[in-house]
């Protein structure tokens, strides 16, 4: 008996051992690499591919061997974990105030991090549209249609997830100027919106289950990627239908300096965001239903991608920073409206 | 042989109760078990086993494992130890003792593993920094081990993450998460079982001049072990099946931190409900497995080792 439990506990040791070999850091022979992207819920499939090219085209200029790992899940949640220590190397994250916190809380990489790279370091851009059931039965056209009595809507909870605070700006911008800026008004018009949400989820994929699988809600406020997504798990059971007006998203993306600094990646880091401006990453971005920054392969894709009016964080909400504390803060209308309820 | 009459209820009524305990039976147990391996394998037995091969899965089920390795032995040995001092000896502060133990199972699991974030989070009391300083003299002893040759290569995984020592959104944090969340289940089935026995064979042994290692070999061990075996197997299913507390700390890096649960929480999230389901049979199985090994061990064991809560 005796024997058998020191031998356990060797067992126990030596397995531990072997983890800890694991977990060590992937700098020992410097061409090895391992990339971590931390990003947020309905960009997995477009960074599987991403990858792939990447790694295909890094290894053939530079030889060695390349590891990219992925994290996914609300894009707030997401910034609160790489502040708690998840280290990643960059960050592609649902909107710029989710990065401008990791250098506010914890100045995991410089202020300026947006002006690093072309277009805000965001080299594709989406918006906001409505999924609805097949045929629209309680047809749903524009934002003012959402507040009608019996109309259930889906959209995950703003605190934590960046979805869902391009849903309420979208939402915002068309009511003030439905109502002419009446602050009162637009105000009115939130609070109804929201107490049609039945449940507010913590991330855009969370919302999208909910809708599509669980069957709830009459409409879902979702990222355009995320509503051809829809389309194609769920065949014939939805349809995506584009208000008057919508918001222009610029997901960004920014490399993790303090900890690229640490792992010797901040020059692989680089070059696999620079990767995202390339032809082939941004027919990739089109491919996942991305508008694509390139104006030329964004017009092969106009068919699925049609313009339309959109508004901008910078223009009509000045710039996430103000945006964040006038709506999502502790005490900002998000609260007002949502304890009104 | 006449019939004891041993039931006054009228047939009808019999009849309707056990209809109902079957109706609830099926519903709650049956059903969800059958809905789990139905979703595995209705894409067929390819898509089930590549599900279970690719690599992500494979990595999900090796920290796994390697999470209940370590978290169940090290609970045993606490367990026993817990058990043996709180039913052997009487002292002050006992009671308190015994809801401490109970703690893990008191507190809600994302609690659990956020404590662990507030404690070795960047921002924590002890951030990876301050650790590193911490351990750094543990970190020159085993690079010195390391660079010997007398140890062969046993002590460079050691050194390298005492160097850089990474514990939360690591595997570290998750066997952490795992060893707090497991805690009580062995000190739990033990200390009813011990308390109900009594000391007196132990009283006896000493009065005949056996040492402390002796009587617990030889008296203690042979009268609780089959509890101590149901109380492992309860520790090891959730140490394979704890959700809440290890997804706060993983951080959920696939191929990397993602434990079975957390794997098949991204799959479904991916629409891969097949490649989710294939995964779950795995816990599946684990919970019939378990479930085996307890009514094995009631039998050896003569009487019901369970219901003593």
């Amino acid at each position: 008996m005796k024997t058998t439990l020191i031998t356990t506990l060797l067992a126990t040791s030596v397995l531990a051992l072997t983890a800890c070999k694991k977990s060590a850091t992937p700098e020992a022979g410097k061409s090895a690499l391992s990339l971590l992207n931390v990003s947020y819920d309905p960009t997995r499939e477009f960074y599987v591919e991403i990858n792939e090219a990447f790694k295909k085209q890094w290894i053939a200029d530079n030889g060695g061997s390349l590891e990219i790992k992925q994290s996914h899940g609300g894009s707030g949640k997401q910034a609160r974990s790489v502040i708690d220590g998840l280290e990643a190397d960059v960050v592609t994250l649902a909107l710029a105030g989710d990065i401008d916190v990791l250098n506010r809380e914890a100045k995991l990489l410089p202020a300026d991090w947006q002006a690093k790279l072309p277009d805000n370091s965001a080299p594709y851009t989406s918006t906001i549209v409505f999924v609805v059931r097949k045929g629209n039965p309680k047809a749903l056209k524009d934002w003012g249609d959402l507040v009608n009595e019996g109309v259930q809507v889906i959209t995950p909870n703003p605190k934590t997830s960046g979805g869902a605070r391009w849903n309420y700006l979208a939402a915002w911008a068309w009511a003030e100027k439905a109502f002419d800026k009446d602050q009162n008004k637009v105000l009115d018009y939130i609070t109804r919106l929201y107490k049609n949400v039945p449940v507010l989820d913590t991330g855009a994929r969370g919302s999208t289950t909910t809708f599509a699988q669980r069957k709830i809600g009459d409409v879902f406020l979702s990222w355009e990627n995320e509503a051809y997504l829809i389309e194609k798990e769920f065949p014939g059971e939805t349809e995506v239908v584009y208000p008057s007006l919508s918001i222009l998203a610029e997901p960004p993306v920014a490399v993790i300096e303090t900890n690229t600094a640490k792992h010797g990646t901040t020059g692989a880091a680089t070059a696999y965001l620079k990767f995202l401006y390339t032809d082939e990453a941004q027919n990739l971005a089109g491919k996942h239903f991305y508008r694509p920054r390139n104006k030329e392969i964004a017009k092969k894709f106009v068919d699925k991608l049609p313009s339309l009016p959109l508004v901008t964080v910078d223009a009509d909400f000045g710039g996430w920073v103000n945006a964040q504390k006038t709506h999502f803060d502790d005490g900002g209308t998000f609260d007002k409206i949502y304890s009104a309820k | 042989m006449a019939n004891l009459q041993v039931t006054t209820e009228s047939k009808p009524v019999r009849l309707i109760l056990i209809l109902a305990a079957i109706i609830v039976l099926g519903l709650f147990l049956l059903l969800p078990l059958f809905a789990v391996f139905a979703e595995a394998l209705r894409r067929g037995w390819e898509v089930f086993l590549a599900s279970l091969t690719e690599d992500a899965a494979l990595s999900a089920i090796k920290l796994t494992l390697l999470a209940a390795a370590i978290s169940v032995p090290l609970n045993t040995l606490f367990g026993v130890s817990a058990a043996w001092l709180v039913t052997k000896y009487r002292f002050k502060g006992r009671a308190f003792l015994i809801s401490l133990i109970d703690l893990p199972f008191a507190i809600s699991p994302v609690i659990a593993g956020l404590v662990w974030v507030m404690i070795f989070g960047a921002k924590g009391w002890l951030p990876p920094e301050t650790l590193t300083n911490l351990l750094a003299p543990a970190a020159n002893l085993a690079a010195w081990a390391a660079s010997s040759d007398r140890f062969g290569g046993l002590f460079e995984g050691l050194a390298a993450w005492l160097a850089n020592p990474k514990i939360i959104f690591a595997t570290p944090g998750i066997i952490i998460a795992t060893v707090f969340i497991t805690f009580p289940f062995v000190a739990r089935e033990l200390i009813p079982l011990m308390e109900s026995q009594g000391s007196d064979q132990e009283e006896a042994a000493v009065t005949l001049g056996a040492g402390g290692w002796r009587i617990f070999w030889r008296i203690t061990l042979p009268n609780i072990k089959w509890g101590l075996l149901y109380g492992v197997l309860l520790c090891n299913a959730r140490a394979m099946g704890e959700f809440g507390a290890v997804s706060v700390v993983s951080g959920h890096i696939r191929g990397k931190t993602n434990t079975l649960p957390l794997h098949i929480e991204v799959l479904y999230n991916e629409y891969q409900f097949s490649a989710a389901f294939a995964c779950a049979t795995l816990l599946a199985f684990l919970a019939l497995f378990t479930l085996g090994m307890k009514s094995l061990v009631e039998q050896l064991s003569g009487h019901s080792a369970a219901g003593k809560h």
